[in-house]
């Protein structure tokens, strides 16, 4: 019975799909040039290879949102038992919050968090 | 009757994807194919996990495993701008071999200890009327609420130290090239 | 929710809470403008508030948080011992990091989360907070190693204590899930407890959790034949980070890993030979190789690695006289170890060196002192009377020898011989070698110097009244038996 479900959403997210496609195809029409068959059919044209030195800016983003991803984790069992435990769970939670906050503090404080 | 063989047959499917997604990553030259079968496996581990429900574990496995972890791989490899092209070199062929060896050692190691461990099996039993649901949310809640509190707060520690060498190491001071 | 029995006593983690504050106070003043000299002061106001914190534990033997924290003599002397090479290495590390350029206030607070997470690991019964110990200790280590970050040598020695380090904690965590497998527990109470039944069930799961367990913790002390990458990084990191690498990790590595071996795993009498085979290649390798170094930091990685063998023998012979004395070792060790780096630190601090031996040619007749001090420590490292090193090792050996490890003591004796003659060629280059150009002046300063006096009065001062300290180890051994 659990595996109904589960067929039901993949079939569902197929069908979205493919339906979207599926509708195009029939619907549009198709009259392709040489200008709309280019990868960037709009916006500016592309320099040099995709390939390209990212700045390692970018990585704090990352590695930051890493850490408040592994927060949520935690925060959602949290959520969960907070009722049962009370204030204490609370306390418990702030703590953990704070500390992390200070990174958050620092990192900004830093700069990390501009665009460069 | 019905449910139990789709549970065998999703098993085996998902088991074997995560198999083949690990020796995969293993195997690809390029950098980031290998980050993407390794999403892969992790993806399948989860639904090995779900199948046991464990549904925190698996949770935590998509969210922080294939959603983070994956994400800073692809960042570091794009950040070095490694390319399959680059790590081409006349040592390429044996060292492709070397890798796979010593994950095979590693992997041939761990599956004849599960099989030969003669407790293994009561002992997964014992685990299992220890803890019911072990991996669901609330039990995990629980535990990680009470009697892991001190593992709990010192992780934040462990991140916000993270952080800080992450951005001692890679944030550029004005002024600095 | 019962919470009786879970005794959440904070005042139990005092000595962790002020390095936490004083860590976060260093970080959020060191982003102002005017905040980021205070990093040096609070650092030590910090490291000496632990340390007070710690002296008043000293003797007491709780447990807290759900038994995941045990604060006893065993962890209040490992303590001890993290926050005393904390403070010599802050004490030399102002100078050196201003004359280099690279005074940040973020240095501060690194050493002290570091040793914030010795003290999680050495206070600890739960594999898991061990773990999360070590990572807490080692995260700020790598960053340290890579201080220096437009020295490539620097950067090299981050990155490769990085990976190794992350390695090297893959075998341990993948270790203590193996042993988690055979038990369905980390707390080293009950597997202490339960370890005849564990063994009978899975047998080749708990050798194998070991075995991973003693290859992590090996690559963390720096045993052979996990030792390739302690030259290296002790040679590129800054002096006085690898002043503390020396002591401060090896340490805790020692702590965490005496509390499993000698405690959880005490029955598992395979593990004596296998630390034996490792006792006596850390002696062999790290001696042998240390003969051969020019450069003064690579011989002191070599010897540091010799020196862990000379623990290793200590925990290869097990039981309370034993481990008492390779504590007594690991405490008198601190002191002259990080006396050596202190005037190593200090030569560093001039411009244009790179501490090699022909670097210290002259030296005795410009700073007669300095150079003393210098020979006392080698002295002490080599095991000379009336040292806290020639103690340390006459205790070690003779335990072994009572041990019936009649063969281990032999070979670590042999080999602190062959270790004489490194130590004494850098007495010989201070005082009995030419030099052909003047010895360049370093500059002193109160801080120096007090690192220097505690250093020396440590390392004599142990050599002064060995039997007291030994019965100190003892006890604080005896605290978690």
């Amino acid at each position: 019975m659990d595996y109904f479900f589960v067929a039901l959403f993949v079939g569902m997210a197929f069908a979205l799909v493919g339906g979207g496609l599926a509708i195009s195809y029939l619907v549009a029409p198709n009259r392709p040039n040489k200008v709309k068959s280019q990868p960037y059919e709009c916006g500016e044209h592309t320099v040099g290879p995709s390939w390209v030195h990212f700045n390692v800016g970018y990585y704090l983003f990352a590695l930051l949102f890493l850490v408040f991803d592994v927060e949520a984790a935690f925060l959602y069992p949290w959520a969960l038992v907070f009722r049962e435990f009370g204030l204490i769970a609370l306390f418990e939670v702030g703590i953990f919050i704070v500390i992390l906050l200070f990174a958050l503090v620092y990192a900004w404080k830093k700069g990390v968090l501009e665009w460069v | 009757m019905e449910a139990l063989n789709l549970n065998v047959i999703v098993f085996y499917l998902a088991a074997g994807l995560a198999i083949a997604g690990a020796f995969l990553m293993v195997w690809q030259k390029n950098p980031v194919a290998s980050a993407l079968y390794m999403l892969l496996s992790i993806v399948s581990q989860a639904v090995l996990y779900l199948q046991l429900d464990a549904l925190f574990v698996g949770a935590v496995l998509i969210i922080v495993y294939a959603g983070a972890i994956v994400t800073l791989f692809l960042f570091v490899i794009m950040l070095l701008n490694l390319r399959g092209e680059d790590l081409v070199n006349p040592s390429a062929g044996p060292k492709r071999y070397v890798k796979l060896i010593i994950s095979g050692v590693v992997g041939a190691e761990l599956v004849y200890l599960l099989v030969e461990s003669t407790g293994i099996g009561t002992h997964l039993t014992k685990l299992d009327s220890a803890i019911a649901n072990f991996g669901d949310v609330k039990p995990v809640a629980e535990l990680l609420y009470s009697k892991y509190l001190y593992g709990f707060e010192i992780t934040s520690i462990l991140l916000l130290v993270a952080i800080v060498g992450a951005v001692i190491l890679a944030r550029r001071e004005p002024g600095e090239n | 929710m019962n919470l009786s029995g879970a005794n959440i006593d904070f005042t139990l983690l005092l000595p962790e809470i002020s390095l936490a504050i004083c860590g976060f106070a260093i970080l959020l003043l060191g982003v102002t403008k005017r905040g980021k000299d205070f990093g040096f002061g609070l650092g030590l106001f910090g490291l000496i508030a632990a340390l007070a914190f710690t002296v008043q534990q000293w003797g007491t033997l709780e447990t807290g948080f759900f038994g995941m924290v045990t604060k006893d003599g065993f962890s209040s002397l490992y303590n001890i011992i993290f926050l005393l090479a904390g403070i010599i290495s802050l004490l030399i590390a102002q100078t050196y990091l201003r004359a280099k350029k690279i005074d940040k206030p973020e240095y501060y607070a690194l050493v002290l989360f570091s040793i914030l997470g010795m003290m999680v690991m050495a206070s600890s019964y739960d594999l898991i907070i061990i773990f999360i110990g070590l990572e807490i200790m080692s995260i700020p280590l790598y960053v340290l190693a890579g201080f220096h970050r437009f020295n490539p040598k620097s950067n090299e020695a981050g990155i490769k204590y990085f990976i190794i380090g992350a390695f090297a904690s893959g075998f341990l965590l993948y270790g203590i899930a193996l042993v988690y497998g055979a038990g369905a527990t980390t707390d080293l109470r009950l597997i202490a407890a339960n370890y005849h039944s564990m063994a009978q069930q899975a047998p080749l799961l708990l050798y194998a959790g070991v075995a991973l367990i003693l290859i992590g913790f090996g690559f963390k002390v720096g045993a052979v034949p996990f030792h390739m990458w302690a030259p290296d990084v002790y040679q590129g990191a800054p002096t006085p980070v690898t002043a503390f690498f020396s002591v401060g990790p090896k340490a805790a590595g020692f702590a965490a890993l005496m509390r499993i071996l000698d405690f959880g795993f005490d029955s598992m009498d395979e593990i004596q030979s296998v630390l034996w085979i490792l006792a006596v290649l850390t002696m062999a390798v790290g001696n042998i190789l240390a003969l051969f170094q020019d450069n003064i930091k690579r011989m002191l990685a070599y010897s540091s690695i010799a020196h862990a063998g000379y623990i290793l023998v200590a925990l290869t012979v097990g039981g309370e006289g034993a481990v008492a004395s390779g504590l007594y070792y690991l405490l008198g060790y601190t002191f002259f170890n990080l006396g050596a780096f202190a005037i190593l630190t200090i030569l560093d601090t001039r411009d244009g060196t790179d501490s090699r031996f022909s670097e210290l040619t002259g030296m005795a007749s410009r700073h007669p002192f300095l150079a003393t001090l210098l020979a006392i420590f080698m002295f002490s490292l080599a095991g000379f009377p009336p040292t806290a090193g020639f103690f340390g090792k006459l205790y070690i050996f003779s335990g072994a020898v009572e041990g019936g490890f009649i063969w281990l003591a032999i070979i670590g004796v042999m080999t602190s011989f062959v270790s004489v003659y490194y130590y004494l060629r850098v007495v010989v280059a201070c005082f009995f070698t030419k030099a052909d150009h003047p010895f360049q002046q370093v500059a002193m300063n109160p801080y120096l110097a007090l690192a220097l006096i505690i250093t020396a009065v440590g390392a004599l001062g142990l050599g002064l009244f060995p039997s007291s300290w030994i019965d100190l180890s003892r006890q604080a051994f005896a605290s978690f038996l």
